[in-house]
Formats: structure tokens, C-alpha cells, sequence
């Protein structure tokens, strides 16, 4: 792990100079070459030598690339248009869920009472039929559809709603909060079919293939770095291209955008339901990995959290919000390991001392230490709505 | 709008629906003029911004709109941007286009370009990504996602740059640009959409003389092709270029004519004096 | 306060201390130990009539069996089983006579002619009690086993009766044993009519049992009447009832809502440790429970001002230290504030417990007001609701009449035109927050009396309170009150239909779908200055 994280720090001076659009390239490069080591140093390895990278390693490392994933997906809309969603968990654990269903599925008669139809919870609730939403989550084509479909769905509805509206600024980020606070609420009802407060558990393979074995363990935790990787591309050409301009524009000044004859609750609905079908692939990834889905990836305090790895890392930068999702997570398991009272105290001070003395996050403290002109493509405090924004309608004007 | 209004609107059989529309919705202006602004009201909580204002704009005029503050000029404007929703009135856009029944996007579409009093620019971006996305393009999402510069645009764009002079700051951040220098960006961003109707809001606050100046001769040299409405406090500015001038009082118009017409309208005089004659 | 005269005379028997027997009592007690069973009836008719001490306490004690007396001096004794160990105390100053055992007292013995005269004697002192709510409840007590002789009491004391509630149960009383027991038709179906409009739970039996068994078709059709009547009037206080709740709910969100309605309004900042300043209210009542454990009665009024120090310091440092720093970045602002929230909820975990911890309701607010038999208010949600409206009055004066409230809204409407008029607004910011802070101190107060409190009660109240001032709109205050009150009731009102989850759920999505039509709430602020 701590490999990992010199590896990151010490080719960081090569690449995450903050100059309009942060390096994604020379990471990508950094993050798929840590990830074969890591791979080949668990499989190819005896167990006793000194550079043996445990298979609990391995998953912790798939769990952080996860966050990561999902603090891009954050980091997208946020960074880069402005829209600050205290409600992705809900995307995430969406993901997680139709993830979650497939692998239910695949225990078949494997569960504790035998039903080769219906998961132990049902028949603990003593149903009789699988209920319709979960018809066919056995197919994985399906589940990795809805995997994308459902939390998509949810966010161009939300979206459309919100932003055709105008609702935007604090009182955006509370209704995406509320959004977030009535599906926990809901997937703690057994009636919802999702197994209530236990959520989702026990699996037992994926794909035919063995979810404890090394191999899969592995493989799973490759794939999440191939997916992490393609996602900060794709995203990055995404921002690079005109649409990503018109967005940054949102951002900085969203009247005037509309002024110039963008629809801009259309490009913010559209980038909304990008962002939220990232983190629903995180969450799919992140499911088999840790081995359970429970309505607690629905607490809005989880969401937040995602908020602060990206302001750790430097919002705006996509790579800044990887690096800030891991170093968080990792700072989060070695805390909680030293002292399990300490974290949210460290927690909280990180909130309050990120924002006051480090708005740019990592990315913007290191192109400062270079001595550069911060030229991101993230003012802290665009001008033109600093001027108004302490009148509480402008959020909504 | 409730369903049933919606499925009258979609039904309405005086107008094509929209997908069966040419994209570039024309402007008629068989009769000369561009703007029918015709008894306009709005009020905030009483006070009455706008009072039965009745306004005609002739096509490729240069208008000038004075008025003390509170008058309702910027509040026309909104009106007509579709950034604020009027009580009663009608306000067309050439013979056929209402005006009010379109949002602020499809008003910019239509080719109404809007300078704000404060001057406001995308900051974090180059000037050149400043004129880019205000070019005149098809601006919705997939065809934006998948847009790129054509050589043309690129000339165009080189034009403007020209015009506004700022060819030597435009890998600049607009944000970096002096207040005149953003003042002529937003202006050059008018230029790029290639609007129809221009309205421009206290273009010449915060320039120097010279800037002020090379505004005015800016502004008189593209009246005629295009149809500007300048707001301006500055009276010298506005004597510069003023061909017709209209003024604003209390939400309606109260005098309209030549510079010197108004200078000596008795009703002016009175609300600008605050004496009878 | 029928409950309480109630407890009141249950409670007579064991703990309330009467006064010693006079002396012309004396003797008959005395008597009572020696005389044997059959001969008792006189004495007991003698200690009724008697003047001096009350001797209900006797009689129930007698008619409980629980009276006994010292074979040495004969004293009377109450001797009670309490989870199976015996205790003696004495009959008339109730203290506890640990010096006794089993061998040195003697049963007084009771048979049937003697318990029913006991009974009936215990409820003829009680018809003649001098508080009238003491009557109703001995009246009602005796609608389950009405007899002849019960009967021919609560006539004759009906007749001497002043009290109007007294005789409207005593005629029920008395109707109630006519349609029972008449053997005339037309009798009974009088008995019906003049039960019409009583909401006693013994009517509606007996209605319900008529409807079903009465040989008389005019009967049954009167008590269906009746019967439906009943239903009818309990679906109102059904309705009253769950508009009290409502109300109750309402008025608690007001109070958590109306604090971050301000500082939201002028500062356009959320203040996501706006839960834990209710929180830190909360606890402060419970602190001062803990060091003042002999002034429960009067700890709230020690409470609520200190409540509103401890929580406005803790806003006015806040705003002080972080929000100032962030000025002009409302989001910002959430992160910083929310970091704080984190910190304050683990510092409380840590100082006190991760446990709830109980918080005591002084006399005075528990209990219940009883309206009629189906519907009863209990105090401390009637407190509260008048404490929040208090508040609010409260506030709506400060922001009216004082300069600190013009300052307030001059800097709400229009920050830098305040500025320019020479209001510091920053100290306006640090004020406004300590009274918003303050007020959600005060709440705690009050919700340290529905709830128990622990560290993560604020958390659940904030986007609730979020919720109302967008519903209301923002910088009107009318609008969080008539916003607060509107989502507590149709929360309330949900529930039953759709339980409790599924209710809020529902109130979010209203909320969510209530933006679309109306951006600005209810009230919104208008003008160009808004947008």
C-alpha cells in the first residue's frame, strides 16, 4: 500500500502540474502500472516473500479505485459545472444494487434454505414469487444495463426536474441530499424487496467464477483500474471538447450562457446523468468486492464524504479527485485502525481546514509550490457570482 | 402549463410544430420593423417597473434608451431576453415571433445578443473559447459534444479578434482582461453569434474616453446591417450616436426623437430638472 | 384535569398522607379491631358519618384487603405485597413500619355484605367530593357494574348536584341502567335517546350490544342511530387529534427551521451545524438536570435562556472563525459547516456517550388534558406548541422593532446597499447567526421533551427544517410558520395511511415536485433586487 501511495506522490511532481487541463495521460499510465505489480506480486508470489501483496490488499486497493471512480463522477459535475451533489452515494449504491441482484441470483440454491428461485431474505419474508424488478437479474447483460439504466434514469428525472426549474446552488445540493435521505428511508423497507436493513449478502460467484478466489479477486480489481482509467479519458475528452467548454461556461457564469443560446439545463441534465452512471459502475464494481450492498451506502453523510475527497484532491482536475479519493481512504482505514473515535474528528477538521486554507485542494497546492499560475480551469470564487451570491435568491435566479 | 394546455398549444393550427419548422426561423419584417414591444407591464410587489410601454424598433436602427434609474430600461430588457416574465403585453419579434412564449436560449438563437451592464465573460476561459462558444452553431448537446472548428469559423473568429482588438491577448484568460478589455470581449462575443437585434447595456461604463470612442464608432458602424438598442447614461456618448432616442419614465416611454427633440420636450425637461417649464 | 384527580383517588389509599383520626374517631377504630365481623357494618356506618379525618383511605384499603392491625396497640396497618416482599406501613401517615413482621399483625376481615357496603359507601363519599372532577370519575367508575343501589345513590346525589359535567355523566349514568335494565320498550328507547351524544366507552358497548340483541325494532334503530353518531363524532376527534399531532410536529420543526430561516435569509448560507446547535440545546437541559437535580420543576426555565447562550456563543464562534472566511461561497460554506457538524456530534459522543440520555419532564408539563372520553391533549406537546409560537412572536418583534432586526433586514434584502448605509454587516452576520444558533438551542429545550436526547438529534432534523424554509420561502418568516405547520400536519396526516417511512418519503417528493411550480416557496420575495 505504501508503495502505492510513494509511487503516486513520487512520480507526481513529473505530471500533475495544474495547467488547464491536468495531466490524465501520464496518471492513466502511473495507475495501470501499479495495478500489474500489484496483480502479479499477489499471483506470481510466494506467500512469504517481502514484496507478497496480500489478497486483502488487493481488494482494499479495487475498494479505494472505486471511491476514486466515484469521486470523479463527483468531481465531474461539481468541479466543472458547478453542481454540487451531496446525493451520489445514491447513484452509487444504486449501481451496487443491480449489481448486488445479479450475484444474489447466482447463489441460487446455494442459500441458507435452498430456494433456487428466491434469495434467502424472500423466503425469510415468506414470499412466494420473485417479485417483477427482479425478473431476468440473473442475466448479467441485464444487470450491467441497469447497472447504467437505473441510476441514469433517476438522474435525468432528478435533473430534469431540478434544473429545468432553475433550482440550483445550496438549494440544489439539499433536494439532492433529500433525494438520497427518502432512498435510504425506502431501502430499509423490507417491502422494497431489497432485503431491508440487511441489503444484499452471501454471494458466492460471479460469471461462474469463485468471488473468494485469488484469481477473481484480482481480476475484478484489474478490471476496476482498466474501467478507472477509461473513465478519466473518456471524461477528460469530454471536458476538452466544445460541450465541455459550454459546461465549464455553466459554471461560471450560467445566465449568461443561457443568453448566448445554450439550453443549459440540458447540458447540465446530460452531464448530470454521465456523472451518475459512473458512479453506478462504481458501485457494480464495488459490490463483488466488498461482498455486500446495504441501504447504509444511502447515508447522506456518505455522500458528503465523496464531496471532501474531491476538495482534498483539487476539484476541477478529475486526477486530483482520484488522488484525494485514495489518500482520504486510506488516512480513513489506518485512522480508524489507530483510533476508531479519531476519524470523524479528523474528518470533520478536514472539512472545515479544506475548504478554508486549501480550496484548490492537493492539485492546487502543488502548482502553487511549483510557483505557477494556477490557470485551471477552476476559479475558487468565479467573480461574476461572487458579486450577487450572498443574496440567497441568486442560487435560484 | 397543465396537459391540457400543452396538447392546445402542440394542437394549434396557426402554427407548423416545431420539428416541421425550417431551423432558421425567419424574421419577417415586411413592414420595417424588427421589435413590437406593446403594452408591456410588470410589477414587483406593487411598484410598477413597467407601465403600458409601447416600443417599435425599425429594422438596422441604432436607438438610444435613456431614462433616470427605475425608469425600466434594464427591465425591458430582461423582458425582451426572456429573462423575466411580463404581467401583461406582447412583445414580437419581427411579424411572427412572439417573443414571450420562448425562453432565453431560443431568444439568443433567434439572433437577440445581449451586452449586461456589468460585463460579464467566462472567465476561466481563453478569449478565443469565449468567442468560440458564442459562435453562431447549432447549440444543443450531442451536436456542441461533437462540434469542431471549421476554417471558416477560425477566419471569423480572427475578424472579431481583429475588430475588438484583442488578437494578441486571445490564448489569454478572459478573466486575466482589464474591465475595458473584457468590456470589448463581450462585445465581440455580440459579434460572433451574428445577431439580428443588438441590446446593449451601459456599453462605455467603466472606459476610458478613447475605448468609449472606438465603442461609439463600433456600435454607428454596425447599426444598418444589424438593429442596435444601446442603454446609456453617458449623454455625450449617447449624442455621439444617437440617431433616434427614446426615454424612459417611471415604465413607459415618455419622449421619443432626435437628440435635440428631446433636449427640448418640455415633459423631459420637467422630469430631468424636476420643474415646470 | 381529569387524569390527574383520577391518580388522585388511586393513589389515595397508599401515598397521599391523610390526617390522624379525630378524637371522636379514635374509638370507633378501636372498635373496629375487636368487633367481629357481623357487627362491623354499624361501626364502619358510624366512621362514615363521622367527622375528622377522610376515611377513603380506610375504606379502600378495607375493601382491597390489605388492612391490618398491630395485635399490640391495635393500630391500623396497611400491609401490601410488592413484588414478593411484604410491607407495612401505616394506614393514615403512610410511613413504613419496618419494625413489624408477620406474626405481630392481625387481618381485619371483610365479607361480601361488607364489601358491598364499602363499595358503595366509597362511592357515595366520593358523589359528595368536593372537587368536581373526583365526582366524574367516581360516577364513571361505577358505569361497569351498575346496580340498584348505585342507582338510587347517583339519583339522590344528582339531585344536590351543581356541577354541569357532573350531571351530564350522572344522567348517562343513570340512562345507562334504564336501557339495560327496563323492561318497557318505550323506556328503554328513552334510555337510547338521552344516551345520544355521550362518548363514554361503556355507551357505545351497550349501544353496540342493543343494536345486536334488543327485541324492540324502534330500540336497535335508535342505537344504530346513536351507534353511528358516536362514529361519526369519533372520526372528528380522530381528526382533531391527528391535526393536534400535526400541530405538535409543526411546531417543532418551526422551531428547528426558523433559526436556519434567518441566518439562510441574510447570510444565504446553509449551516449544516444548525442540527447540533438543537443538539447542544438539548444537551444543556440535560446538564442542567444533572447539576440541579432538586429543581427538575424549574430546570426548563433555567434551560431556555441558557440553552439560547450556550448555542448563540457556539454560533457567533462559528461564524466568527469559518463562515466569515468563506463569504460569498455558499457551498463552500455547506462543506465547512457540515465538517463542523462531524466535529461537535463525535466532541458530545465523546464528553457524554454514544447513548441517548433520558431527559426528565417536570410535573407541570406531563400529563394530559382531557377533552371527552376520545380525545385528550397531552401537555407537553400543548406546551410546546404555545412555546413555539411564543418564539416566533417573539423573533417577528425583534426583527420589528429593534435595530438589530432593521439591520437584519436591511442586510437581507439588500447586502451592499446596508453596507453603504453604514450597517456593519459583519457584526449583523455574527448577530444574526447567534440568534438563529440561539433559537435552534431553544428547540433542543423543547425536543429534550419528546425525545430522548442524544448526539444525533440535530442530524435528523435538518433537512426537514431545509425543507420548510424552501417550502416557505426564503426571508419570510410567515412563510416558515404556515410552511412548518403545513408539512407537520400532512406528515401526520400521511402516516396513518401510509406509515411513517413511506410518509416522509412522500413529503420530500411533494417538496421536490413543489420547486418545480414554485422556485421561490410560498412567499416568495419579488422585485429585480431577487432575482
Amino acid at each position: 500500500m505504501s508503495t502505492l501511495l510513494q509511487n503516486v506522490f513520487g512520480n507526481a511532481k513529473g505530471f500533475a502540474r495544474l495547467n488547464g487541463e491536468s495531466k490524465v495521460a501520464p496518471f492513466v499510465v502511473l495507475l495501470l502500472v501499479v495495478t500489474v505489480l500489484a496483480s502479479a506480486c499477489n499471483l506470481l508470489l510466494p506467500q512469504d516473500s517481502i514484496f507478497y501483496v496480500s489478497t486483502y490488499t488487493i481488494t482494499l486497493l479495487g475498494k479505494y479505485l472505486c471511491y476514486a471512480m466515484l469521486a470523479l463522477a463527483v468531481d465531474v459535475i461539481w468541479g466543472f459545472c458547478g453542481i454540487l451533489s451531496l446525493g451520489h452515494g445514491a447513484f452509487f449504491a444504486l449501481g451496487g444494487y443491480a449489481m448486488g441482484m445479479y450475484l444474489m441470483r447466482q447463489i441460487g440454491d446455494r442459500g441458507v434454505y435452498g430456494n433456487p428461485e428466491l434469495p434467502d431474505f424472500m423466503v425469510f419474508l415468506s414470499w412466494n414469487e420473485l417479485p417483477w424488478f427482479w425478473q431476468g437479474m440473473d442475466q448479467f447483460w441485464l444487470a450491467m444495463l441497469m447497472v447504467l439504466l437505473v441510476p441514469g434514469l433517476l438522474a435525468y428525472v432528478f435533473g430534469w426536474l431540478a434544473f429545468r426549474s432553475r433550482v440550483t446552488g445550496v438549494y440544489l445540493s439539499i433536494m439532492t441530499q433529500a433525494l438520497t435521505y427518502a432512498l435510504l428511508l425506502s431501502f430499509f423497507r423490507n417491502e422494497m424487496g431489497f432485503g431491508g436493513n440487511n441489503g444484499l449478502t452471501d454471494f458466492k460467484d460471479i460469471l461462474g467464477f469463485d468471488l473468494q478466489s485469488d484469481n477473481t479477486r484480482v481480476t475484478l480489481f484489474i478490471i476496476t483500474a482498466l474501467m478507472l482509467s477509461g473513465l478519466l479519458v473518456l471524461s477528460k475528452k469530454i471536458m476538452q471538447t466544445r460541450f465541455g467548454k459550454v459546461v465549464v461556461a455553466i459554471r461560471d457564469g450560467e445566465s449568461r450562457a443561457r443568453f448566448i443560446g445554450y439550453r443549459t439545463e440540458n447540458y447540465k441534465v446530460w452531464l448530470f446523468v454521465y456523472s451518475a452512471m459512473i458512479a453506478g459502475i462504481a458501485g457494480a464494481l464495488y459490490v463483488p468486492q466488498v461482498g455486500i450492498i446495504n441501504p447504509g451506502e444511502f447515508s447522506p453523510i456518505n455522500s458528503i464524504e465523496i464531496v471532501i475527497w474531491v476538495a482534498v484532491g483539487g476539484r476541477g482536475t478529475l486526477v486530483g479527485a482520484v488522488i484525494g479519493a485514495i489518500l482520504v481512504n486510506y488516512a480513513k482505514t489506518k485512522f480508524t485502525a489507530i483510533m476508531p473515535d479519531g476519524w470523524l474528528f479528523a474528518l470533520g477538521a478536514m472539512f472545515v481546514l479544506v475548504t478554508l486554507y486549501l480550496p484548490k485542494g492537493l492539485m492546487g497546492l502543488w502548482s502553487q509550490f511549483k510557483g505557477e499560475q494556477a490557470v485551471a480551469p477552476t476559479p475558487v470564487n468565479p467573480p461574476n457570482e461572487t458579486s450577487a451570491s450572498h443574496n440567497p435568491e441568486e442560487g435560484r435566479a | 402549463m397543465s396537459l391540457l394546455d400543452t396538447t392546445r398549444e402542440v394542437m394549434r393550427r396557426d402554427q407548423v410544430w416545431p420539428f416541421l419548422q425550417d431551423d432558421t426561423a425567419t424574421v419577417d419584417i415586411s413592414h420595417q420593423v424588427l421589435l413590437y414591444v406593446e403594452g408591456l407591464n410588470l410589477s414587483f410587489d406593487g411598484f410598477k417597473a413597467l407601465n403600458d410601454l409601447n416600443l417599435y424598433i425599425n429594422d438596422g436602427e441604432l436607438r438610444c434608451l435613456i431614462g433616470a434609474n427605475g425608469a425600466g430600461k434594464t427591465t425591458l430588457m430582461d423582458v425582451i431576453t426572456g429573462k423575466t416574465q411580463c404581467d401583461s403585453g406582447t412583445v414580437y419579434f419581427g411579424q411572427s415571433l412572439n417573443l414571450l412564449e420562448k425562453d432565453e436560449a431560443e431568444i439568443a438563437q433567434l439572433g437577440i445578443g445581449r451586452k449586461f451592464q456589468k460585463p460579464t465573460v467566462f472567465e476561466a476561459h481563453t478569449v478565443m473559447d469565449n468567442l468560440e462558444l458564442s459562435l453562431k452553431s447549432n447549440k444543443s448537446v450531442i451536436p456542441t459534444l461533437l462540434a469542431t472548428l471549421t476554417g471558416e469559423e477560425y477566419d471569423q473568429m480572427d475578424q472579431v479578434l481583429e475588430t475588438i482588438g484583442l488578437k494578441g491577448e486571445r490564448m489569454m484568460l478572459a478573466g486575466s482582461l482589464s474591465h475595458g478589455q473584457k468590456q470589448w470581449l463581450e462585445i465581440g462575443m455580440l459579434l460572433m453569434a451574428n445577431p439580428r437585434l443588438l441590446l446593449v447595456d451601459e456599453p462605455v461604463a467603466g472606459m476610458t474616453v478613447q475605448e468609449g470612442e472606438r465603442t461609439a464608432e463600433l456600435l454607428t458602424s454596425l447599426a444598418g446591417e444589424r438593429t442596435v438598442v444601446v442603454v446609456e447614461h453617458d449623454m455625450e456618448f449617447v449624442r455621439s450616436i444617437a440617431r433616434t432616442v427614446t426615454v424612459l419614465h417611471q415604465g413607459s416611454v415618455l419622449a421619443e426623437g432626435s437628440m435635440d427633440e428631446i433636449q427640448n420636450n418640455p415633459d423631459v425637461i420637467e422630469v430631468y430638472l424636476g420643474e415646470a417649464p | 384535569m381529569a387524569i390527574g384527580g383520577f391518580l388522585f383517588s388511586l393513589l389515595v389509599s397508599t401515598s397521599t398522607l391523610a390526617e390522624p383520626p379525630s378524637t371522636a374517631q379514635q374509638p370507633l377504630l378501636m372498635q373496629l379491631t375487636e368487633v367481629k365481623l357481623s357487627k362491623a357494618l354499624p361501626v364502619l356506618q358510624q366512621l362514615e358519618t363521622s367527622t375528622g379525618a377522610d376515611m377513603m383511605v380506610l375504606f379502600k384499603t378495607m375493601l382491597a384487603g390489605k388492612l391490618y392491625y398491630v395485635k399490640e396497640d391495635r393500630s391500623l396497618i396497611v400491609v401490601s405485597k410488592e413484588a414478593g416482599e411484604t410491607r407495612y406501613s401505616d394506614l393514615f401517615s403512610a410511613e413504613p413500619r419496618h419494625d413489624l413482621s408477620k406474626k405481630q399483625v392481625k387481618k381485619i376481615k371483610v365479607n361480601n355484605k361488607l364489601r358491598g357496603y364499602l363499595r358503595e359507601s366509597i362511592a357515595r363519599m366520593q358523589l359528595h367530593h368536593t372537587d368536581p372532577e373526583v365526582r366524574v370519575e367516581a360516577v364513571r367508575s361505577l358505569f361497569s357494574d351498575l346496580d340498584k343501589p348505585t342507582i338510587e345513590l347517583i339519583r339522590t346525589a344528582r339531585l344536590d348536584e351543581q356541577s354541569r359535567s357532573v350531571q351530564a355523566v350522572m344522567d348517562v349514568a343513570l340512562a345507562l341502567y334504564r336501557v339495560k335494565h327496563a323492561e318497557d320498550a318505550t323506556e328503554r328507547l328513552e334510555g337510547v335517546n338521552a344516551l345520544q351524544g355521550s362518548l363514554e366507552p361503556e355507551v357505545r358497548n351497550q349501544l353496540t350490544l342493543l343494536v345486536a340483541n334488543d327485541p324492540a325494532r324502534s330500540v336497535r334503530k335508535a342505537a344504530q342511530k346513536g351507534l353511528d353518531k358516536i362514529a361519526q363524532q369519533a372520526e372528528m376527534y380522530g381528526f382533531i387529534n391527528q391535526l393536534f399531532f400535526g400541530l405538535s410536529l409543526g411546531s417543532v420543526l418551526l422551531l428547528a427551521a426558523i433559526g436556519l430561516a434567518i441566518t439562510f435569509g441574510v447570510m444565504g448560507v446553509i449551516n449544516m451545524a444548525h442540527g447540533e446547535m438543537i443538539m447542544l440545546g438539548a444537551y444543556t437541559t440535560y446538564v442542567v438536570q444533572l447539576l440541579l437535580p432538586e429543581m427538575i420543576e424549574y430546570s426548563l426555565w433555567i434551560s431556555v435562556p441558557l440553552a439560547f447562550l450556550v448555542s448563540g456563543l457556539a454560533g457567533v464562534l462559528l461564524e466568527r472563525l469559518v463562515i466569515r472566511h468563506l463569504h460569498g461561497r455558499p457551498l463552500e460554506t455547506l462543506l465547512a459547516t457540515f465538517g463542523i457538524s462531524l466535529i461537535l456530534q463525535q466532541l458530545v459522543r465523546t464528553v457524554f456517550s454514544p447513548l441517548n440520555r433520558q431527559v426528565a419532564t417536570p410535573e407541570w408539563m406531563s400529563g394530559s388534558i382531557e377533552i371527552n372520553p376520545l380525545l385528550s391533549l397531552t401537555l407537553n406537546r400543548l406546551y410546546i406548541i404555545a412555546f413555539a409560537l411564543l418564539v416566533f412572536m417573539l423573533l417577528l418583534l425583534v426583527l420589528k422593532k429593534t435595530s438589530l432586526g432593521l439591520n437584519v433586514r436591511a442586510v437581507s434584502q439588500n447586502r451592499n446597499m446596508a453596507k453603504a448605509m453604514g450597517i456593519r454587516t459583519d457584526r449583523v452576520d455574527a448577530m444574526t447567526f447567534g440568534l438563529g444558533s440561539g433559537i435552534a438551542g431553544i428547540a433542543g429545550v423543547a425536543l429534550s421533551q419528546l425525545t430522548n436526547v442524544g448526539p444525533n438529534l440535530g442530524q435528523a432534523y435538518i433537512i426537514d427544517s431545509f425543507m420548510v424554509v424552501v417550502f416557505g420561502g426564503v426571508g419570510n418568516l410567515w412563510g416558515t410558520l404556515v410552511a412548518a405547520f403545513t408539512l407537520g400536519i400532512a406528515n401526520k396526516f400521511l402516516e396513518p395511511v401510509t406509515g411513517a417511512v413511506l410518509a416522509s418519503i412522500l413529503v420530500l417528493v411533494f417538496i421536490i415536485l413543489f420547486i418545480q411550480k414554485r422556485p421561490k416557496g410560498l412567499f416568495p420575495q419579488k422585485g429585480r433586487a431577487a432575482e
